[in-house]
């Protein structure tokens, strides 16, 4: 009895361990593949070239290999994209939190995840059909691919993540520091913004971050509404091509695998791969050391 | 409800009683947690609230700084005057208001920023902002919560990395930066250890002279040690005020001879 026990204790084990192991081969697996293609690429385009050519061209007559446009394009949109996300996103956050009564936040914050859940080729065309056509009313001249409109609507995807994670963590700090806030004087707005804030730094901060990765690999919305210039640029009304973009570019194209031009996306890939894990790690050492700690 | 006369400090600015409470009830809801509560606290003097839990006596000392505003769902009825103003009348600026009234809490509730901002926070809010001013203030402050002396170098740390004993200390400093006349104190010592226990109570003594001090306590010992009178509550009603040596030596409530004598509660 005892034996069959723990036996089958062992058995569970064993499947929670195959579980998590699917999740770390999978990472091994993707930072491989990318790897070996990056390497065989870096073997034909030195590596200076990669990173300092001002042009990115592998599909024309006269190839240069730079990078800068597709992250200039890249950090462009995200930029937009965090300039409207992190003040609206943690506005929302806090009035519901310390403004709206508790039955409002009910209805509203999971209104507000929905628009987590809109398809992202759903916003391109919102993107490209809607915004960019209201933003040429106001600004005259804007291309009708640029990055200005793609930004705002990425940005108003990522309005979710920041709100729904920042608001976790002003609910998280305890309820004591608000007493002790208003005990002192303190008006609703000092409470919020001198105290609870403050508090949640380390679990907004990494809501941010996360927001960040999320617009720094988003794909759709640019590559319907940016257009798909690679153009070494921070003129938001200009168009332009993100890393992201351009893999689908390629990958949905006629060029032969296993050729130079092919292994630009892995080279690109890995670029945008390295982002998105230091911003990880970023966040991941965050949360360890500003954690403050409330028992 | 006897009233004693040795009590009234003589001179007070406004009549005799710093806080006066006449025919006060409060429900949470439909539940009524506090009845027909009418009480009168000279200025300087240190009164305790004891009783067993959920008596109401909490709930009760939230009242004077408008505290339970911050819970959904309380009505409250009667008068709650402090300095002969009526603080749930309309009129009242509610957050001018608590500045007059400084609360320390059951657990020591320090914000995560670093010792000198913490007392500093108070006047901050009030849009003092000259260096020297704060600097001044906030070693007074210390000073008087017996806490300089082992802070002194080390203003800028966080307050998190204090001992429990001198996180209490230090939200008594911060209370008493903004400079209140009232302090009300939910049970300060609760969660403290025997040493830092006696530093409270020798500072509660010490507070006296420039505060009209409430203090809520489970500790019956302490109520004895501190206060010069005692109000005892049970299910939500005000069975006995009087001086502190009366209720624990001869009190004229059977409830309260039960309480003390450590019959229930």
């Amino acid at each position: 009895m005892n034996r069959i026990r723990i036996r089958s204790e062992k058995v569970i084990e064993w499947i929670m361990i195959l579980c998590s192991l699917v999740s770390v081969l999978t990472t091994i697996g993707i930072i491989l593949v990318l790897s070996v293609d990056a390497f065989k690429f870096f073997k034909e385009v030195p590596f200076v070239d990669f990173l300092t050519d001002t042009q990115w061209t592998p599909l024309f007559e006269d190839k240069h290999f730079g990078i800068m446009p597709l992250l200039s394009g890249t950090l462009l949109t995200t930029t937009i994209a965090i300039l409207l996300a992190v003040p609206v996103g943690i506005t929302i956050a806090v009035f519901l939190n310390e403004y709206a009564s508790k039955k409002f936040t009910s209805v509203v914050k999971p209104l507000l995840e929905v628009l987590a859940a809109v398809p992202t080729v759903v916003y391109g065309f919102f993107a490209l059909q809607f915004v960019t056509p209201l933003l040429q009313k106001v600004i005259p001249g804007l291309a009708g691919f640029n990055a200005l409109s793609p930004g705002i609507v990425m940005g108003i995807m990522i309005i979710p993540y920041i709100t729904s994670l920042s608001e976790d963590a002003l609910r998280a700090v305890p309820k004591s520091l608000r007493e002790a806030a208003y005990g002192l004087g303190a008006n609703r707005f000092q409470t919020a913004f001198k105290v609870i804030v403050p508090a949640a730094n380390s679990g907004i901060v990494v809501s941010v971050i996360l927001a960040i990765s999320r617009a720094l690999g988003e794909t759709m919305i640019v590559a319907i509404a940016a257009g798909q210039q690679p153009r070494l640029t921070f003129n938001p009304l200009e168009s332009v091509e993100t890393i992201t973009t351009y893999i689908v570019q390629v990958s949905m194209g006629d060029v032969p695998q296993d050729s130079l031009e092919y292994r630009t996306i892995f080279a690109a890939g890995i670029t945008l791969f390295a982002f998105t894990f230091l911003l990880n790690n970023i966040s991941f050492w965050m949360r360890k050391k500003y954690q403050h700690r409330y028992e | 409800m006897v009233q004693k006369d040795s009590y009234i400090t003589e001179g007070s600015p406004y009549g005799i009683y710093k806080l006066r409470v006449e025919g006060l009830n409060l429900y949470y809801g439909t539940k009524q947690a506090l009845k027909d509560i009418s009480i009168k606290i000279a200025p300087n003097t240190v009164t305790a609230f004891i009783g067993p839990s959920g008596c109401g006596k909490s709930t009760f000392l939230r009242c004077f700084n408008r505290m339970n505003d911050l819970i959904e769902n309380v009505t409250i009825t009667g008068s709650v005057m402090v300095d002969d103003i009526d603080i749930y009348k309309n009129m009242i600026d509610v957050y001018q208001y608590r500045k007059k009234i400084g609360m320390v809490f059951q657990k020591p509730n320090p914000f995560p920023k670093s010792i000198f901002e913490n007392v500093a926070f108070g006047l901050r809010i009030n849009g003092e902002s000259s260096k020297s001013v704060l600097q001044g203030i906030v070693e007074s402050a210390l000073r008087q919560a017996a806490l300089w002396e082992e802070v002194k170098d080390n203003l800028n740390k966080s307050a998190l990395t204090l001992s429990g004993g001198q996180q209490q200390r230090l939200c008594i400093a911060r209370a008493i930066a903004v400079k209140p006349s009232v302090l009300l104190m939910d049970e300060p010592a609760s969660s403290l250890d025997p040493i830092s226990t006696a530093k409270i109570e020798e500072l509660i003594y010490q507070l006296k002279d420039q505060f009209t001090i409430v203090i809520v306590t489970h500790n019956m010992q302490q109520a004895a040690r501190v206060s010069d009178k005692t109000a005892f509550f049970y299910l939500g009603e005000l069975i006995e005020f009087d001086k502190t040596d009366k209720i624990f030596t001869n009190p004229s409530k059977e409830a309260t001879q039960n309480y003390i004598t450590g019959r229930f509660g």
